[in-house]
């Protein structure tokens, strides 16, 4: 599916809940397939015993990965031109995230129609764990 | 990540999209995804990080005859290195900060990637509860099997003083 400028407004908003209460199994799903085997992902006793920390967290890259879809579900798959954000807190197992994109802007790119989007991922106790924005083409 | 040659396959894509929990049947079956915009099954938006996988240096895979700093039968199989870089996901004390992807088209499967990786901008900040932040950019360009520019990867990594539960 995608999305044409008539059907967007500013200010516009779509939520998606991403992952409720967060496994360590899917950290471990997530390292293998990234690739990233840092241990803080994994390795609960490395973790809490070497690097101080009070159990595993999620990689960031997992978050990001999440939330992507909150775009692509809506505008389409091979659509993005931008994407991009700061981690902000982490997540650990147990928390339940929902992402919400907010439109910011439909404009013209290169003469060609863009949505500009605002996205916030957030945990179960309403903390921003990820803020992004995003650019993807939409139809005229 | 440096990765010579990095091919989009669909089963990695697979267990990539499995991994993030995304159930977008494109990303499942090519047959539905050749009928798509894009004409092949394509590669989620943060795939080009598993170019992890194809880089032959990459600090955070064990490798085979190498010590790791992960458990085994003590808590750690080597002292944490300090000196280990974290720019691009964290790792040895360093924590992912920031992540930016520019797509100048859609990566897909049928495509083999190079990552050629170039030094960013290097800054200080003093945190809250992690003490002294060292922030250090790193631009990733991946190009295709034509060396077109397809992603422009730019991450942020974090060094810390300190764990930090609230930063990074």
């Amino acid at each position: 599916m995608t999305l044409s400028a008539a059907e967007l407004e500013v200010g516009q908003t779509f939520d998606q809940v991403l992952v409720e209460d967060l496994k360590r199994t899917q950290l471990v799903q997530y390292a293998g397939a990234s690739g990233d085997y840092n241990p803080l992902h994994s390795d609960e006793v490395y973790t809490t015993e070497i690097a101080g920390y009070p159990s595993v967290f999620a990689h960031g890259m997992l978050t990001m990965g999440m939330t992507g879809r909150v775009i692509t579900d809506m505008v389409g798959d091979g659509r993005l031109l931008e994407y991009g954000g700061r981690f902000t807190a982490q997540v650990w197992p147990g928390d339940t995230l929902t992402a919400t994109a907010t439109v910011t802007a439909v404009e013209e790119r290169d003469g060609a129609p863009v949505a500009c989007f605002e996205i916030a991922t957030t945990n179960q106790d309403g903390a921003v764990v990820f803020a992004a924005t995003a650019v993807a083409r939409i139809d005229a | 990540m440096t990765a010579e040659r990095f091919p989009i396959e669909a089963s990695h894509v697979l267990m990539f999209a499995r991994a993030i929990g995304d159930p977008n049947n494109v990303y499942y079956d090519a047959d539905y995804a050749s009928g798509t915009e894009v004409g092949a099954i394509p590669a989620p938006p943060t795939f080009v990080q598993a170019s992890a996988q194809f880089d032959p240096d990459y600090f955070l895979r064990p490798k085979i005859g190498e010590p790791w700093f992960g458990s085994g039968k003590e808590a750690t199989g080597t002292p944490p290195s300090k000196s280990s870089s974290g720019s691009s996901g964290g790792g040895g004390g360093g924590l992912h900060a920031e992540q930016h992807y520019t797509y100048h088209r859609t990566p897909k499967v049928g495509d083999v990637l190079t990552a050629e990786v170039k030094p960013g901008e290097s800054w200080e900040k003093q945190g809250r509860r992690a003490g002294k932040l060292v922030f250090r950019e790193t631009i990733t360009e991946y190009r295709d099997q034509d060396g077109e520019l397809v992603v422009t990867a730019r991450s942020v990594g974090v060094r810390t003083e300190r764990p930090a539960t609230e930063e990074g």
